[in-house]
């Protein structure tokens, strides 16, 4: 008998052996493939988010420049871009608008921006899909905005960004400059911010470094930066994302722990009969390693594809209620399945192999025992 | 000749090996057709000077999330503990966390 036929009994007769505990291994399946799903939908999610801002991000602004006032973000003078612009290196220096609208109607928070170039001018926006959803307004309709003296202000809708841009664009207001200072009161000569552009990118720590020195009262943000925190966004560390992965982390170890601390005396009994019938240890360890092998490899497929169902095809619906916590405009975007064979082995590594052990451990301990002494169990 | 159940087994397993691989040919071909769409969002990001994508849409801090200064978590008085549900979730910014340890 060949190796592989050997190997297909051993295989058969464990399969045979699960399907006598078939309620017990289908729950063991069950909690195994989720515990798995779990894991990997963290795992697939937190890449995506995290590749997707990266690669878009990277054309985010080389360097901003807030200024601050007891700590807090505070509204930056002209006369700033002046002193910005006479340091070696720096190209350009611009003054960017943008704030935050907070619609009462619609309980909802919108982003005011205004672009370089806003082609639409005065009287007009251009929203994002979110926008237009929660406001239930499009192109061609008014919004009233409430200023920060009380009245109203009404700008019709030029344009409403596509559903592709919602991961960036979904709750962005763009306007004209005169419309964003009507209604934010940002008095003229001051700006939210700064974006300064270099000759050189390799300069850019040099110049914050003497930004801050001319400016002391300033925070240089780098594009790398920008990046970097995008980069760390969901870091195991933080939060519920740690919270997740720890309960998996738990379940994982009760569950592996429950057959690392023995087997049952109907395993055991079992075991005594096939080396009393002429069963090799060696051949106990390997019907122990494929009955092992059978389930997590079943959890694990199962697990892993239902992840990648749920994360890129279901939109992580699950994860959806906290994602939304108490905002009431949510983008709706799909991510780009950025997934490569190292996640996938660190779920493997992760599940599969400590399990896989946990099942072998026992039940050496339980064949290399006398099978007379097993069976009077 | 009746099957047996190990042959059963091989077969579901292979059958779930094709559905992983169709996995990485499903997220290569959505990458390849998403391309034109990330390309157009990421000269969005150029055009409009945007440095935050728009994951969360509660808080300032949450929002844009690399513009957040120190102190924006306390948003009513010094002593007022985190209260949104997408503070929990990520982690703050690392260049605000080197410039705690710097000062």
């Amino acid at each position: 008998m060949s190796r592989i036929d050997k190997h297909r009994n051993i295989l058969d007769f464990a399969l045979s052996s699960l399907l006598r505990r078939k309620r017990k291994n289908i729950a063991l399946v069950i909690m195994y493939t989720s515990l798995i799903f779990i894991l990997a939908s963290v795992i697939f999610f937190t890449e995506a988010i995290k590749r997707e801002a990266c690669i878009l991000l990277e054309n985010s602004p080389e360097m901003i420049v807030q200024k601050t006032m007891a700590g807090r973000h505070d509204l930056i003078p002209d006369n700033y871009i002046r002193s910005i612009e006479s340091i070696r290196g720096v190209q350009s220096v611009r003054g960017r608008l943008w704030g935050y609208y907070y619609e009462p109607t619609r309980r909802a928070n919108y982003t005011l921006t205004v672009p370089e170039h806003f082609s639409y001018g005065t009287g007009y926006i251009a929203i994002g899909k979110g926008v237009s959803r929660t406001l239930e307004a499009g192109k061609g309709d008014l919004v009233p905005f409430r200023a920060y003296n009380g009245s109203y202000v009404s700008l019709e809708v030029a344009d409403v960004m596509t559903a592709e841009s919602e991961i960036i664009s979904s709750d962005l207001v763009l306007l004209s400059e005169p419309d964003f200072r009507e209604i934010s009161g940002a008095p003229g000569g001051f700006f939210t911010d700064l974006g300064v552009r270099v000759r050189n990118a390799k300069e850019l720590p040099v110049i914050a470094d003497k930004i801050r020195r001319v400016l002391p009262d300033t925070r240089p943000i780098l594009k790398n930066e920008i990046v970097k925190t995008y980069e760390t966004i969901f870091d195991w560390r933080g939060g519920i994302v740690m919270v997740i992965l720890m309960s998996a982390v738990f379940a994982f170890v009760i569950l592996a722990w429950d057959k690392a601390t023995g087997l049952s005396s109907e395993e055991k009994r079992e075991i005594g009969i096939l080396k009393g019938i002429g069963w090799e240890t060696s051949d106990v360890l390997w019907l122990k390693f494929w009955e092992g092998a059978v389930v997590s490899l079943t959890s694990f497929f199962l697990g892993v594809i239902l992840a990648y169902v749920h994360v890129f095809l279901a939109s992580f619906i699950l994860f959806e209620p906290v994602l939304k916590g108490w905002s009431v405009l949510y983008p709706e975007f799909r991510l780009v399945p950025f997934i490569d064979p190292f996640q996938i082995m660190t779920i493997f590594f992760l599940t599969v192999l400590p399990y896989t052990a946990a099942t072998i451990v026992p039940s050496w301990r339980a064949a290399t025992i006398d099978p007379d002494s097993v069976m009077r169990l | 000749m009746s099957i047996r159940k190990v042959d059963v087994f091989l077969l579901s397993i292979s059958v779930a090996l094709c559905l992983f691989a169709f996995i990485f040919v499903h997220a290569s071909l959505t990458k390849k057709s998403e391309l034109p769409a990330l390309r157009e969002n990421s000269k969005m990001v150029r055009t409009l000077e945007i440095t935050d994508i728009c994951l969360f849409t509660e808080a300032r801090y949450t929002r844009h999330l690399s513009m957040a200064d120190l102190h924006t978590p306390f948003q009513d008085h010094p002593m007022s503990l985190e209260h949104f549900p997408s503070g929990a979730l990520i982690t703050p910014p690392p260049h605000l966390r080197q410039y705690v340890q710097d000062r």
